[in-house]
């Protein structure tokens, strides 16, 4: 296999673009990836992230601009640029009347690898997901977090450079998100590339080294998750309740003490510096809210920021 | 240890992506064939005998042969042609719309080195081939029968195959664009079954008024009927042969370049 140069972006899109029909998906957004990066594409729905996802993956042709992966123009060399990715997609694609070890194999075939290859890779993998026992059931059977793993080992059969994974945790429960995150921190140190969907903002937080922010098809932020909170977010979030049959809170009162301030139905968040010097404040300027806490800015609080809280369908 | 190595050095055996597709078809096959495999022998041996032996029996009584064959050897032939086409039918439905939109499979098979059209390429070598051997089975066994009086039967397995791909290319075109699987039933109901019924399949063609049939000869199924019943008698002159044969050949290039640009405006869009 060629390997290109580190200097070199792994993936590099310029004013890429996605029309379907009149409506536009990706609005010609620039960015760059680079070699054992975990970079992550952060947000609300019909942002355009999956359609990104899947010009990457060299599946989607872009209506516009330059993509380039692996230093290849995925218009031309599609099937070169697919056999060294891994891709999981957002909804499993697992054949469900075979069983898991049978999953794996006949995937194998796909890449065309040796069969003795496959098999030895198929059985490294069921350990890597956690599935031998597992190897000859049918894979109907499987939890949802059994079929994300069989799904991310299956992926790896063709031991990609690049990984890409739209939404990987979506609808499973903590156990097995952590599971998955142990996974993919392996896959990482392994020296893999890692192409990170998500909406959750901590899996964001805890997997990517760099991440961009989309919304309506454009990137709005980018950087790693540290930087993207201290230039979009204070320090901390001092976070009031208050009673039910209080109407309006005294936001006169609470303004001039936070930088910014958002007033929610149930309560008020003062976006602050240091919160429990504002907390103080709030209590000698004679506001007695039922309960207050002090947290410090996650990338949550950035994300509904730059994206909005109307909820997106 | 290490799962993956970025300095892959991975041995490809370079087959063609259409043939991986191919391999992977009768892989799936070989693991789930116990499901298939009662429609596939079962059935055309009741027919035979339900049609060929019963119905056979009140068709002598009374009418004596038909087109100088007992009944019996007249319906084989078209049987086997029924049983190639409802075969190849079946697989390009309920299974191309699963993998499109239900399971998914093919937007996992597209994410690898195969494009949209490999997948067609794959599954209309597959069925062909599949229908080869079973055409085959089904071809001695109505030779056992007395059913076949030429050595041209040899052909038989060859227009099985052809049938199969004549109908599952069209059909893999139309799969890769339905919706909802209700199209399907509402196509087996006005199309395949009065096909099956009316194509010459269990009544020579003379029996229809004169103005008639002319529709029987429109229905791509009657073509490989034709073509089945020659090869079993060794009877048939050269040009209509080859005008059966030429239909049902049309239909597998159109069909097939067809189903590959939908396939692909499905998944790649």
């Amino acid at each position: 296999m060629p390997q290109v140069t580190s200097s070199l972006p792994l993936v590099r899109a310029r004013g890429l673009t996605k029309d379907f029909g009149d409506f536009r998906a990706v609005n010609g957004i620039d960015f760059e990836i680079s070699r054992g990066e975990s970079f992550g594409f952060l947000g609300p729905n019909g942002a355009g992230k999956t359609s990104t996802m899947r010009m990457v993956s060299a599946v989607a042709t872009p209506t516009a601009g330059d993509l380039s992966i692996f230093g290849l123009d995925p218009h031309h060399d599609g099937p070169a640029i697919r056999a060294r990715l891994g891709v999981v997609p957002q909804e499993d694609t697992l054949e469900l009347e075979l069983t898991v070890l049978d999953n794996l194999l006949m995937f194998g075939r796909y890449f065309d690898l040796p069969r003795k290859l496959i098999k030895e890779r198929a059985t490294e993998l069921l350990e890597f997901a956690k599935l031998t026992e597992r190897a000859h059931d049918k894979c109907d059977n499987l939890s949802g977090g059994m079929k994300r793993r069989l799904t991310i080992a299956r992926s790896l059969l063709n031991q990609p450079e690049l990984l890409i994974l739209d939404e990987p945790t979506t609808g499973l429960d903590p156990q097995a998100r952590h599971l998955l995150w142990e996974r993919l921190y392996r896959l990482k140190s392994d020296g893999v590339t890692l192409i990170i969907t998500t909406h959750y903002m901590d899996e964001a937080e805890q997997l990517c080294d760099r991440l961009v922010v989309m919304d309506h098809g454009d990137i709005v932020a980018e950087g790693a998750p540290r930087e993207l909170i201290s230039q979009h977010s204070t320090r901390e979030v001092l976070e009031l309740r208050f009673p039910v049959d209080v109407t309006t809170p005294p936001i006169d009162v609470l303004s001039p003490l936070a930088d910014r301030f958002e007033v929610l139905p149930d309560r008020v968040l003062l976006y602050v510096h240091d919160g429990d010097d504002t907390l103080r404040a709030v209590h000698a300027a004679g506001v007695t809210p039922v309960s207050a806490l002090v947290r410090r800015s996650t990338l949550e609080d950035v994300f509904l920021r730059l994206t909005g809280r109307t909820l997106v369908d | 240890m290490s799962i993956v190595t970025v300095t892959s050095s991975v041995s490809t055996r370079h087959r063609p992506a259409w043939f991986r597709a191919l391999t992977y078809e009768a892989a799936f096959y070989s693991k789930t064939w116990r499901a298939s495999v009662i429609s596939s022998f079962l059935f055309p041996i009741l027919y035979l005998s339900a049609m060929g032996i019963g119905v056979g029996h009140l068709v002598n009584a009374h009418t004596g042969l038909v087109e100088g064959h007992t009944y019996l050897h007249f319906v084989a032939p078209g049987l086997l042609a029924i049983t190639a086409m409802q075969l190849s039918v079946g697989e390009c439905m309920w299974p191309i719309l699963a993998a499109i939109k239900w399971v998914r499979t093919y937007h996992a098979a597209v994410a690898t080195p195969l494009e949209p059209g490999d997948l067609v390429t794959g599954k209309v070598s597959w069925l062909g081939a599949r229908l080869f051997v079973t055409t085959a089975v089904y071809a001695v066994i109505i030779a056992c029968f007395g059913a076949t009086s030429s050595w041209t039967a040899i052909f038989l397995p060859f227009i099985g195959a052809l049938i199969a791909v004549a109908f599952a290319a069209p059909l893999i075109a139309f799969s890769s664009r339905v919706e909802s699987d209700v199209t399907f039933t509402m196509l087996f109901r006005f199309v395949v079954v009065p096909m099956l019924l009316f194509s010459a399949t269990f009544y020579p063609v003379s029996q229809y008024p004169v103005g008639l049939r002319w529709i029987v000869q429109l229905m791509p199924l009657y073509h490989g009927v034709a073509l089945c019943r020659s090869a079993a008698f060794g009877t048939g002159s050269p040009g209509p042969l080859l005008a059966h044969v030429s239909v049902l050949v049309a239909m597998a290039i159109v069909g097939y370049v067809v189903a590959r640009r939908n396939l692909r405006r499905r998944l790649v869009s």
